[in-house]
């Protein structure tokens, strides 16, 4: 074990700030590292060492560490449950491995997820660490990641009418810093209180019709926004809401609160792995409520995304409502992906009968 | 009147085949096979499929539209797990699904297997046979003579392996990969030619002692928890000193031998090892080159070492 512990994770959205804290939280002797913002650097050197057709999140995770790694991390996480993501952990350590890194990998994936595994492994790197400790930083991340999905919700859906340009984004700089900075839980509870009022305070002008857009499908691809070359922002651009229900706290609570079998109301009948069966059952819910449009959008090659694309083919059809599937790997022509969504929203506005500015 | 039941020849047809017509013939269901693989299925299959599934998936639905309209119902298994660290890949969760999906029109058959949440493969089968409307009772019968046969049948192979590989001489070949890929006639007959041409001779992964070969593949990966890939690795470590050479096999986008195969060509490194991946296009003069190569290259070896 080297004498100073430096963290490392893979990036996923802004979840960082939390993991950051989280493990500041469960070692304090630590140091925590965040991998360098994703760029395209990133992603040419995890796809260069990565298989050809794992999946995108695969590449990016490895970018990230071998990025991470050079700075002078020593210390990597990783989790994994539901589909092969399970089984990065074990690949990715053999690759870094094979580059020459000297590091020691924490795979908090299948079994290691259940609270008592999990503080056995992250006990073998720091015996100081106490259960009391381990489940208050657990306990205070997941508090966190509750109210950030909250507020970045609540920015999705309004950004693209807001009054005063970039009141939003400014915002949403300022929540993450001050939520960075957080530590305890009455700081916690005073910083929602905060920002739950100033967003209130932001002017927003709703025209009286206006184009909704929900968007399903693979999680890292959802949440990460480098790795959908930032489609939420484009759309809200065009002045559309836009609607995710899938987030980390989607995943961590809400997964088990419904049976999505029951939900999708025959077009599925059993599990179809990792978040497919949510996918169906999302893109149900939002036209349901009306929405113009679902984006459906995942990495290349994803089993599970795939496995529901024809629950959704059926979906579109059955409502009479669009569609577009968005597949992502690791090129970056972000021309051809712009022309698809312009066109997508040209057609979810016509059908609609507003001709947007 | 007899009920006519499809089973599409691909996927899990490789691994059970023995198992579901002596469990259908036990309750006297007439069984449609669609037959073997041929260009035309997969060209069909990869229309319907969505673009991106891997190979075998898009077969698997040219065989499935070649029994539409002459049975029944078409036999489609959910196959999720068979304990926590024997797993399937996510195809065989959604393949039910999947498949209603693209064909509404078509009645399914369908048994779920899903040891984790408590239903066991008998109990599976329990479940189907109440579903065509005999008792549990049968359906248990159908199922233990059925389980009877399929594992003799495995150990029937297995031995058939084993003597083989005592007898032949000159060079020997594991083929390495999941069962529906490794004895798909298509591939496989193309394989086994250019092999048998050029004086080899192959074994398969699964012919194996699945056991043994699931325990030898502990060390390799100690967290590979695909059911079908652990035969697959371990059966390389058990074979290891009789075969000259491994071919993995595999087609494009297979999601876990995406993985699994990246570390075992870097973790097994004392055999040598091609991996061949196999897609849409019928080009045969690559497959033929590398093969050439490949053999050339263990002719050498044996001769060096010989």
């Amino acid at each position: 074990m080297p004498d100073q512990l430096v963290f490392s994770f893979p990036h996923i959205g802004n979840y960082y700030i939390i993991l950051k804290g989280l493990v500041n939280d469960l070692y304090p002797d630590a140091k925590v590292l965040p991998p360098p913002p994703i760029t395209n650097r990133t992603i040419e050197l995890g796809a260069r060492c990565s298989p050809d057709f794992v999946c995108a999140p695969f590449k990016y995770n490895m970018g990230n560490y071998i990025e991470a790694l050079d700075a002078g991390a020593n210390v990597l996480l990783q989790t994994g449950t539901g589909c092969r993501f399970a089984y990065y952990g074990e690949v990715q350590k053999q690759i870094l491995e094979d580059l020459g890194y000297d590091f020691t990998l924490l795979c908090l994936s299948r079994e290691n997820t259940q609270a008592r595994n999990a503080y056995r492994l992250l006990k073998s790197v720091d015996h100081k660490l106490r259960p009391g400790r381990f489940a208050r930083a657990f306990v205070l991340a997941l508090r966190k990641i509750l109210l950030m999905d909250e507020i970045e919700n609540y920015i999705r859906q309004n950004v693209g009418f807001e009054t005063v340009p970039d009141s939003f984004e400014a915002l949403h700089l300022q929540f993450l810093k001050d939520l960075d900075r957080t530590r305890t839980f009455p700081q916690l509870r005073a910083l929602r209180i905060k920002y739950r009022k100033q967003l209130k305070c932001l002017n927003v002008t709703k025209p009286d019709r206006y184009l909704r857009v929900g968007i399903v499908g693979e999680l890292y691809t959802l949440m990460e926004p480098f790795s959908n070359y930032y489609l939420e922002k484009e759309l809200a651009k065009s002045q559309i809401m836009v609607s995710r229900t899938m987030s980390a706290s989607f995943l961590l609570l809400g997964k088990k609160a419904n049976n999505p079998f029951r939900q999708s109301n025959g077009y599925l009948k059993y599990p179809i792995g990792a978040t497919g069966a949510d996918s169906v059952v999302q893109c149900k819910q939002y036209f349901d409520a009306g929405y113009d449009g679902v984006i459906h959008m995942k990495s290349y090659g994803c089993t599970p995304e795939i496995n529901a694309m024809p629950a959704l083919r059926n979906l579109s059809r059955d409502y009479g409502c669009p569609i577009m599937h968005l597949s992502f790997d690791t090129q970056l022509g972000e021309t051809g992906m712009q022309t698809r969504l312009e066109a997508f929203v040209d057609m979810i506005s016509m059908r609609k009968g507003i001709l947007l500015a | 009147m007899k009920l006519i039941l499809g089973i599409p020849q691909a996927l899990l047809y490789y691994r059970y085949c023995v198992l579901w017509e002596t469990f259908f013939k036990q309750l006297d269901i007439e069984l449609i096979f669609s037959g073997h693989t041929t260009q035309k299925t997969m060209a069909i299959g990869s229309k319907l499929a969505v673009d991106e599934n891997c190979l075998p998936y898009k077969i698997f639905l040219g065989h499935v539209e070649a029994l539409r309209g002459c049975c029944d119902c078409v036999l489609i298994p959910r196959i999720d797990n068979y304990g926590y660290h024997d797993m399937m890949c996510e195809r065989f969760l959604g393949l039910y699904d999947t498949v209603h999906n693209t064909f509404p029109d078509v009645p399914l058959l369908s048994y779920n297997v899903s040891v984790v949440d408590g239903q066991g493969e008998a109990r599976a089968f329990m479940q189907m046979a109440k579903d065509l409307g005999y008792s549990a009772l049968t359906g248990f019968r159908a199922y233990a003579k059925a389980r009877k046969q399929q594992l003799e049948q495995e150990h029937r192979f297995y031995l058939q392996q084993k003597q083989r590989l005592a007898a032949s001489d000159g060079i020997k070949i594991l083929i390495a990969a999941q069962p529906y890929l490794a004895h798909d006639p298509l591939w496989n007959g193309r394989l086994t030619h250019i092999l048998s041409e050029l004086g080899a001779t192959t074994f398969y992964s699964d012919e194996c002692h699945r056991k043994t070969a699931v325990q030898a593949a502990k060390p390799i990966a100690p967290g590979l928890f695909w059911a079908m890939n652990k035969e697959a690795v371990g059966a390389i470590r058990m074979l290891e000193s009789q075969v000259d050479g491994v071919i993995l096999l595999t087609a494009y986008s297979c999601g876990p031998d995406a993985l699994v195969n990246e570390l075992v060509i870097r973790r097994i490194k004392d055999i040598p090892m091609i991996q061949i991946i196999i897609d849409e296009h019928q080009a045969e003069a690559g497959l033929q080159t590398r093969l050439e190569s490949f053999i050339d290259m263990l002719n050498e070896r044996k001769h060096l070492y010989a």
